[in-house]
């Protein structure tokens, strides 16, 4: 058994008086794809904001590498070497391409290893070199979505996040982009993948939570959960 | 992101009409004073080319003032009202240093130079701290917490409370500053006259001195410093990036509030080198000078599209002209109306403001 680099136990996390997460236990192991599928509003994007440090949890541990981050400002978890490209992209719109990649290195500040690290990107997406010095405003939603991935790609993650990287996308290029997802794990990233797209998302992890109304209702391999009869009616429109 | 407009869903172009309406009432009532004004600009090109000189000279502090405005609304979205007063402050511990260095004008200038320099550095950085200070103990704890007003509230709060530091101020009769305070804790305080007031270009009848020319040139290093600054280096970048979307700054390992505390200490800073270099320049420092050019440069850094660096900027410089225009073509007494008036007109057709984004700042 690999031994798990991100553990989430307990995991609770409210919006004001609004408890969105009720109790989420979680694991990642070194190396895997790990996705976690549920409808809207079951609670994937607060999960990774909680990861991410951008709400603290209000009962519960997560620990990344043995080292506890459920209270760590957000900047600091990054410093760790886990980094999200978020729902909606977010990316700086009146930053140029250039800059928001960056933006994603800001926690490195070295110029040698920021080169090969743009190079990388531009390899996995040829099309940001193209539009190198165009504001990440005027970005077409896929350019978008490239340039997010790419960012969090900068920062040189041990854990990568992605939230709804194939959200508003044409079917072409989320094939793409979920190619692009394998390729980045089998250069060695870990990744925690939250996605709506439930036939995708399982076809590329290696195991999978169901989250329903804040709650982890199922965990298994990608391959089983495929088959599962729950699935299939509720996520992947199999009768 | 794009979003909807709202004159996209509304059926009455409102918008429209008020820009129609705009257009009338100038062509009515304005088209006669202007070519008047505009026939004695042409016949005195002297005194148009001294007013523009002023005009250029008062637009220098302005835009540093309203960089300040700028920098912090940009990124926090908090309209800074304590900015003005932060202007005062600046001058009033300038002219405490100038006391405490026994500066006057019989100083040879090769130690008054290095001495001036000095107290512009120590000045800058006491605005800056003082500004991030106020930030980190009245501002801080108050954003993300219920509404915005709570913010502005207390930054009223702190304008009366830096007023209050100025007339204290104004009392002080510590040894060490030589009597530059005065008696009186309300009046003026007076500024000696350090810098050269010799004309630049005497025998043309234009009157532009050293002093306005040193003012003008402190003033363009200060603001392609802090251009360079925003635009080129890895915190300056961090620093947009911030403003335009605080978690996904966060995400990338920028640290939020250090990042504001910095648009604080930059705006702080510029503050405080334009309080001591009006002293210098009008040789008046009073505890209630941060009202009307607060308002002055708030309404330049909205002119210029407020949280636009290059637009306050801009702003700055054409406050400043309008006003030594109305000054003398209109009058004095007109030239607040004046200035409302043409930020009015260009709010109408430009909501964001010259330089201002289209695109929304903040979902």
């Amino acid at each position: 058994m690999a031994t798990p680099i991100l553990a989430l136990q307990d995991v609770h996390t409210y919006y004001g008086n609004i408890h969105a997460l009720k109790g989420i236990s979680l694991t990642v192991n070194a190396g895997e794809i790990v996705t976690l599928i549920g409808s809207n509003g079951a609670g994937k994007s607060t999960t990774l904001r909680t990861i991410s440090g951008i709400i603290n949890p209000r009962q519960g541990q997560i620990s990344f590498n043995d080292t506890r981050i459920d209270r760590m400002p957000a900047h600091e978890i990054v410093r760790l070497g886990v980094l999200q490209s978020p729902e909606g992209r977010r990316i700086f719109p009146r930053l140029t391409v250039l800059e928001n990649l960056e933006m994603g290195a800001f926690t490195r500040n070295d110029a040698v290893t920021m080169k090969e690290d743009l190079e990388r990107v531009y390899t996995l997406f040829p099309r940001l070199r193209e539009r190198i010095s165009q504001k990440g405003g005027t970005l077409s939603g896929g350019e978008q979505q490239m340039l997010a991935i790419g960012r969090a790609l900068m920062g040189r993650p041990t854990l990568l996040l992605l939230d709804e990287p194939s959200m508003g996308l044409a079917p072409v290029l989320v094939e793409q982009i979920f190619q692009i997802i394998q390729d980045i794990n089998k250069q060695g990233t870990t990744i925690l993948l939250v996605e709506q797209n439930a036939l995708m998302a399982l076809a590329v992890a290696h195991r999978g939570y169901v989250l329903q109304t804040g709650q982890i209702v199922l965990s298994d391999t990608a391959q089983a959960l495929q088959t599962n009869e729950t699935v299939q009616k509720a996520y992947l429109g199999v009768e | 992101m794009a979003t909807m407009r709202p004159s996209a869903i509304r059926t009455v172009p409102w918008r429209l009409l008020g820009q129609i309406a705009v257009v009338i009432f100038c062509l009515l009532f304005l088209t006669i004073p202007f070519v008047e004004m505009v026939k004695a600009m042409i016949a005195d090109p002297q005194l148009l080319a001294r007013q523009l000189l002023i005009g250029v000279t008062n637009g220098a502090y302005i835009a540093l003032i309203a960089l300040g405005y700028t920098l912090v609304y940009g990124i926090v979205e908090l309209i800074n009202f304590a900015h003005g007063d932060l202007y005062m402050l600046g001058a009033f511990f300038s002219l405490s240093l100038i006391g405490a260095f026994s500066l006057t004008t019989e100083t040879p200038w090769s130690i008054r130079a290095p001495i001036l320099i000095v107290v512009l550095i120590a000045t800058m950085g006491f605005t800056a701290g003082l500004n991030m200070l106020v930030d980190r103990w009245a501002y801080r704890r108050l954003r993300g917490v219920g509404s915005r007003m709570a913010s502005l509230i207390s930054a009223i709060g702190i304008s009366f409370v830096f007023q209050n530091l100025g007339l204290l101020w104004g009392y002080l009769r510590f040894p060490f500053m030589n009597g530059v305070m005065g008696s009186n804790a309300v009046a003026p305080k007076s500024f000696p006259a350090l810098l050269p007031s010799v004309n630049l270009f005497a025998g043309t009848g234009v009157r532009f001195g050293a002093k306005d020319l040193i003012v003008v040139g402190v003033s363009v290093v200060l603001l392609i410093g802090l251009y360079l600054f925003v635009s080129k280096t890895r915190l300056g970048k961090a620093m947009r990036a911030t403003a335009q979307d605080r978690d996904a700054a966060a995400l990338m390992g920028i640290d939020v509030n250090r990042t504001i505390s910095l648009a604080f200490v930059l705006g702080g800073a510029l503050a405080g080198a334009s309080g001591m270099l009006v002293g210098l320049y009008n040789g008046t420092a009073v505890f209630d000078m941060g009202f009307t050019a607060g308002l002055r440069s708030f309404t330049a850094a909205v002119l210029g599209g407020i949280g636009n660096i290059v637009g306050a900027m801009l702003g700055g410089l054409l406050i400043g002209i309008i006003s030594a225009l109305s000054d003398q073509y209109i009058s004095t007494k007109w030239t607040n109306a004046v200035v409302f008036g043409i930020l009015v007109i260009i709010l109408v057709f430009r909501p964001t403001g010259l330089l201002g984004d289209d695109t929304v700042q903040k979902a």
